[in-house]
C-alpha cells in the first residue's frame, strides 16, 4: 500500500507540520526509518473493523466533573521562572527579522 | 546460587560507614526499627554506594545528598514517620519535583525546574521515604533501552556491556545495583516491566487510573501509568499501599477503593487458573533460555495446584502496530507544548518568524527517537491518514480490550515472558528503531487495554555473566492485589530475589 511508505518530500511536509526544522541531508535516512515503521503499522489494514467502536481510552470513566470553584493557581513568578525570556507579566520572544515593534513583543 | 551475592552478606567499605548491605524496603524498615542502623547511616551508605558505582552504571541524573540526609535525620529524630520512613528511594526523572530539576533526560528540559511536586512524590514523602535522586530514562520515556538519553546511556548492573531495558532503566539499574532500596518508574508500553525483567526485579504497571498521573510529564496520556520496582513482591506491595488512589488533580484516576496490598499477600490463591496465550507460541521470536525459564515457572505454579488453561488473544499480532500509532499520536500532541517560549530549550539562532523559532528550538531540543515518534504521530493524525491510522488503531484497541475481557473470563491471570530476550548489548538495536519496537510484543497490549501487569524474576541465563529473565503476569483492571498474591506464591517457592549482581567496584 502506497500510504505505508513515505517519500522525502512527505517527510519534509510532516516535519513542517510538527514544527521540527529538518536539514535536507536527514530526509533520506528518515524516510527510510519512518517508511519501515509505517510499513509495519500498515498491518492494521488487515483487520476487519466494521461495526467496531473506536476507544480513546480503556478505563471507562466519563465526564468527571467538579464544582466550578475558584482555586489558587500558580503564582506568576513560578509560571515565568522557566521561560527562556520573560518580561513580567509576559513571556518574551525575540524580535523576528522583518517584523515590526508589535510583533517583536 | 552461582556467582550471585546474597542480601545481608554484602558489605560496602567506604571509609565513612560500614553497614551490611540493606537494599530492600522490608530490610530497611527492620534495621531502622531495631536500631541496628539509623536512617542517616543507611542513607549515607546508599549515597556512598552511588558515589562508588554510579560512574559505571549512570543510573542517576541528579543525586539529592543533602536533602536526603536532612529527611533521614527527621526520621531519626521522630519528626517524620510513615510506612516508608527512612527508606532510600529513587524516582524517575519524568516525575515533577519542586526540588531539583525535572529533565525527562532531554536537552529540551535540561534546565527545567518544575513548579510543583507530582502527587506520587508528595505521597512518598508524606510516607517518610527518603528520595535520594532522580533516575535516567529514554528521552521523554520513549525507548526500551535507556540509550536515548541526552545525558548518556545507563548500563545493566548484571553485565555493564548491556542495556538495563527502558524507559525506566535508570530506576531499575539504581535498584539492581543496590543504590537505593526501592524505585519508582513509569510504564507506557512496558517501561517498568521490561527493565524489571532485564535487571532481575519485580516491577508493577498498575491498571490505568490506579495511580495519579498528576505531575508525570505526559508521553501518551491514555497509556501512561506510574508504578514501583522492588527486589521483592512485598516491597512492590508496600509502595502500592502508598502511591495508589484517586486524586482530584488527575481526572483519569479512578475512585475504586484501594485495598491493603500487604494484608493478603501471603494468602495463596486457591483454584488458581493461569492463562497461556495460544498466539504467543507462534513465531514470537522468544529466546530459548527465556522460554525454558518461563516453562519452569509454570511448572512451579502447577506444583502449587494451579491449572493451566489455554486462552486466545486473537489480535495479538496487531498489538505493536496499534501501539505505535496510538502512542506517537498522543505524544505528538503532548509534546506540542515544547515551543521554546513558555519553558524548555530555546534556539539561539535568529529566527525569521515565530514558526522558525518553534521549529529550530524543537529540532535542537529533541533527540532522534523523540523526533521520529512526533513525526509518526503527526503523519498518522494528518489529513488523509487519520482514518487509516489513528481511528483504525482505536478500533483495534476496542478489539484488544475485548480479547482480554474474554480471556479473563477463563483465567485469573495470563502468564508469558516479559521480554522475548534477556538484556541485549548496548548499541545492538539503537540503529534500527523497528527492531527495538518489536521487543515490546508482550508488554504493549497491557497499556492498550488499561489492565494490570507485573514482571517478576523467574531465572537466569547460563554463561559467565548470567542475565535475569522475567515472567510477566497480566491481570484484569484493578486486580493488583490478586496479581501480587499470585506473584508471591511463586517467589516464596523459588526465591530468586536474594541474588545480586557482582559489581566491579564492590570487588575492589
Amino acid at each position: 500500500m502506497s500510504q505505508n511508505s513515505i517519500t522525502p518530500d512527505e517527510v519534509r511536509h510532516v516535519a513542517k507540520l510538527a514544527r521540527l526544522a529538518l536539514p535536507d541531508e536527514k530526509l533520506a535516512e528518515l524516510s527510510g526509518q519512518l517508511g519501515a515503521i509505517l510499513g509495519y503499522i500498515g498491518k492494521l489494514s488487515e483487520v476487519d473493523v466494521s461495526g467496531v467502536e473506536a476507544m480513546a481510552h480503556a478505563s471507562g470513566l466519563v465526564n468527571v466533573l467538579r464544582e466550578d470553584e475558584v482555586r489558587p493557581s500558580l503564582p506568576l513568578e513560578k509560571v515565568l521562572a522557566n521561560a527562556p525570556e520573560a518580561d513580567p507579566p509576559y513571556f518574551k520572544v525575540p524580535k523576528v527579522l522583518g517584523g515590526d515593534e508589535d510583533s517583536a513583543g | 546460587m552461582l556467582d550471585g551475592r546474597c542480601a545481608g552478606l554484602g558489605f560496602l567499605r567506604t571509609g565513612k560507614v560500614t553497614v551490611a548491605l540493606i537494599d530492600t524496603i522490608s530490610g530497611a524498615r527492620k534495621a531502622i526499627a531495631s536500631k541496628a542502623v539509623s536512617s542517616v547511616e543507611l542513607t549515607r551508605s546508599v549515597l556512598d554506594r552511588i558515589g562508588a558505582l554510579d560512574g559505571e552504571i549512570r543510573a542517576f541524573n541528579e543525586v539529592w545528598a543533602d536533602r536526603a540526609l536532612a529527611t533521614a535525620k527527621a526520621v531519626d529524630e521522630g519528626r517524620l514517620s510513615g510506612p516508608l520512613a527512612g527508606v532510600p528511594i529513587a524516582i524517575k526523572d519524568n516525575l515533577c519535583t519542586s526540588f531539583g530539576k525535572t529533565t525527562c533526560s532531554s536537552k529540551m528540559l535540561a534546565n527545567f525546574h518544575a513548579p510543583y511536586d507530582a502527587t506520587v512524590v508528595k505521597k512518598l514523602e508524606a510516607a517518610g521515604a527518603v528520595i535520594v535522586g532522580k533516575t535516567n530514562l529514554d528521552e521523554f520515556a520513549m525507548g526500551s533501552s535507556t540509550e536515548n538519553s541526552y545525558f548518556g546511556a545507563t548500563r545493566n548492573p548484571w553485565d555493564t556491556s548491556r542495556v538495563p531495558g527502558g524507559s525506566s532503566g535508570g530506576s531499575a539499574a539504581a535498584l539492581a545495583s543496590s543504590m537505593c532500596c526501592a524505585a519508582i518508574g513509569s510504564d507506557t508500553g512496558g517501561s517498568i516491566r521490561q527493565p524489571a525483567a532485564l535487571c532481575g526485579l519485580v516491577g508493577l504497571k498498575p491498571s490505568y487510573g490506579r495511580v495519579s498521573r498528576f505531575g508525570l510529564v505526559a508521553f501518551a496520556s491514555s497509556l501512561d501509568q506510574i508504578g514501583p520496582f522492588g527486589w521483592t513482591v512485598e516491597d512492590v506491595a508496600a509502595q502500592m499501599n502508598v502511591i495508589a488512589g484517586v486524586d482530584e488533580r488527575d481526572a483519569t484516576s479512578v475512585p475504586t477503593a484501594v485495598p491493603d496490598y500487604l494484608a493478603e499477600l501471603e494468602q495463596p490463591l486457591l483454584g488458581l487458573r493461569i492463562g497461556i496465550v495460544k498466539e504467543y507460541a507462534l513465531g514470537s521470536g522468544v529466546d530459548g533460555e527465556v522460554s525454558a525459564a518461563v516453562d519452569a515457572a509454570l511448572a512451579v505454579y502447577k506444583k502449587l495446584g494451579a491449572e493451566l488453561v489455554e486462552v486466545s488473544l486473537p489480535h495479538t499480532e496487531y498489538g505493536i502496530a496499534a501501539y505505535y500509532v496510538i502512542a506517537p499520536c498522543e505524544a505528538s500532541s503532548n509534546l506540542a507544548r515544547y515551543d521554546g517560549v513558555h519553558f524548555g530549550h530555546r534556539t539561539s539562532t535568529p529566527a525569521r518568524d515565530i514558526i522558525e523559532l518553534f521549529s529550530n528550538s524543537r529540532a535542537e531540543g529533541f533527540g532522534d527517537e523523540v523526533k521520529r515518534r512526533i513525526m509518526i504521530g503527526t503523519h498518522a493524525l494528518s489529513s488523509g491518514y487519520y482514518d487509516a491510522y489513528y481511528l483504525r488503531a482505536q478500533k483495534i484497541r476496542t478489539l484488544i480490550k475485548r480479547d482480554f475481557d474474554e480471556a479473563f473470563a477463563k483465567c485469573d491471570v495470563i502468564a508469558c515472558p516479559t521480554s522475548p530476550i534477556p538484556a541485549f548489548k548496548a548499541g545492538e538495536k539503537s540503529g534500527d528503531p523497528l527492531q527495538m519496537y518489536l521487543c515490546d510484543v508482550f508488554t504493549v497490549t497491557c497499556n492498550i487495554a488499561a489492565i494490570a501487569g507485573l514482571s517478576l524474576p523467574c531465572g537466569f541465563t547460563g554463561g559467565a555473566k548470567p542475565l535475569p529473565i522475567g515472567l510477566q503476569l497480566l491481570g484484569p483492571a484493578f486486580g493488583e492485589g490478586k496479581l501480587l498474591r499470585i506473584a508471591r506464591m511463586y517467589e516464596r517457592e523459588v526465591g530468586w530475589s536474594v541474588r545480586r549482581p557482582t559489581l566491579s567496584a564492590q570487588q575492589a
